[in-house]
């Protein structure tokens, strides 16, 4: 047996491990990226087998807790792919405007860009005021950074630049406050948001949702995982509602495939059918 | 005889170039998936797409996640995504943080193929200017396969192929023609039945 083929046994054995220990399901992530990040965690603990990590994970709770935070931080931007957001705002608004109040669902919302990205738009929209949007995400220390709203200020010359793509033509200094080298997300924009612990892998329905967003997440799932966390979207919805996949994914070949109508296929909009 | 399952290529700043040039040698009957990672910048049309298919006997894309990788293609990972190769030969794409600055990172996706094609890899370092992929071709290397560099005064941007040599993992350092008349002739190799 090579040691390519050994370490694929001792990154089974430490998910079993997680799993059984703390209830966080990572064995039905796409094998190649646990892999990697598996690795990486290993460099920085100073191990130098996986299988070493295995006691230590199962009874040192505070190395769980690095660990969790290392596995799900997927980084993101604001406005991250600004043609989405501009047609968020073309194709999905124009229905939600017709509701007397609005359900949204940011699933694995990580540190909170995309969130604060929807806030603006739909403040800009005049729809933010009758909406409520739950950021979930399992891993609490970057939901507590989300729920803080602060970012280095290095990031915001991105974050302007793709908010004018994404059809914004208001000053977003507007939208946050600067001090020393980070920025604070304005009080107003956290107003109708609700930050709360969920994990797609292992929790239940969600709701009676108009728009869920969950946009880079399911990429990191093999099918199985996929199509649960799909049927689990496809049950939060109302009828009507909206699901957005990130640009790369898709509902071609999953369970709920007949369920859904593709609104826009460059952006990975769908809606529910009736 | 050594048998080859798989091209991967790494390619950064003048890379328009050198793969119109290296993907237009090979012909239709070519049997080696190729996979590369180009830096290309994050909101990138699909234009280089079209000019790729344009110019290559072969059908080029973006890699799909879950895509079964097939022969007779040319993937190319998508702007701002890592591209992974799983155990079962399908892609995985993610949004990790960047690896030498880049996202798609060639260590990552050499990486991974390393892990899957084992000593059946061929690992080739074009232009570029910056030293991503340096630590993956030598881990292909030291895994049994096969590793080519376009040679540094050749390409348009010297400083990739000159660290990926830097870092001893080169087997061989060619122009970008002898590279694409080096994959012909193996993969013609491994074609022709062996009677024994």
């Amino acid at each position: 047996m090579t040691d390519n083929e050994i370490e694929k046994i001792e990154i089974d054995l430490f998910l079993e491990a997680v799993f059984r220990r703390y209830g966080y399901d990572f064995t039905h992530y796409a094998k190649a990226s646990i892999r990697r990040r598996v690795r990486n965690f290993l460099q920085k603990t100073g191990y130098t087998r996986v299988s070493e990590m295995i006691p230590e994970v199962l009874y040192n709770e505070s190395f769980f807790a690095n660990l969790v935070f290392d596995f799900s931080v997927t980084v993101t931007e604001m406005f991250r792919d600004p043609d989405f957001f501009l047609s968020v705002r073309n194709m999905i608004f124009p229905y939600l405007r017709t509701y007397p109040f609005i359900k949204i669902w940011q699933a694995g919302c990580a540190t909170g860009e995309e969130v604060y990205s929807l806030a603006i738009l739909m403040t800009e929209a005049g729809l933010y005021e009758k909406s409520t949007v739950f950021a979930t995400d399992f891993n609490d220390p970057a939901l507590k950074k989300a729920k803080e709203g602060i970012y280095p200020i290095k990031n915001v010359k991105d974050f302007t630049a793709n908010y004018q793509k994404a059809g914004g033509n208001l000053s977003f200094a507007k939208y946050y406050h600067a001090q020393y080298d980070s920025v604070i997300m304005d009080k107003y924009l956290k107003q109708r948001i609700t930050f709360a612990n969920h994990n797609l892998a292992t929790d239940g329905v969600f709701g009676e949702m108009h728009l869920i967003l969950c946009r880079n997440v399911l990429i990191y799932f093999d099918r199985e995982l996929q199509n649960r966390v799909l049927s689990l979207f496809k049950d939060s919805l109302i009828h009507k509602g909206f699901l957005c996949l990130g640009t790369k994914e898709s509902l071609q070949f999953s369970d709920v495939c007949d369920d859904f109508k593709l609104i826009d296929a460059k952006n990975k909009i769908y809606q529910k059918k009736f | 005889m050594k048998k080859y399952k798989a091209v991967v290529i790494g390619v950064s700043a003048g890379g328009m170039k050198v793969l119109t040039k290296l993907l237009s040698m090979l012909p239709e009957n070519f049997s080696l998936p190729v996979m590369i990672v180009q830096h290309l910048h994050p909101s990138q049309s699909d234009f280089y797409i079209r000019h790729f298919n344009e110019k290559c006997a072969l059908t080029v894309k973006e890699a799909d996640e879950k895509e079964k990788i097939q022969s007779g293609y040319v993937y190319f990972a998508p702007p701002n995504y890592h591209l992974l190769i799983e155990e079962d030969r399908s892609f995985s794409l993610s949004c990790d943080e960047k690896v030498n600055f880049s996202r798609p990172s060639v260590d990552v996706l050499f990486e991974s193929a390393v892990d899957v094609y084992h000593s059946d890899l061929i690992g080739i370092i074009l232009t570029g200017a910056n030293n991503d992929g340096a630590y993956g071709l030598q881990l292909i290397k030291n895994n049994g396969g096969l590793t080519l560099v376009q040679n540094p005064s050749e390409a348009e941007s010297a400083v990739m192929p000159q660290a990926a040599i830097a870092a001893g993992g080169a087997d061989d350092i060619l122009s970008a023609e002898e590279i694409g008349n080096l994959l012909i002739r193996l993969d013609k190799k491994q074609q022709t039945p062996v009677y024994s």
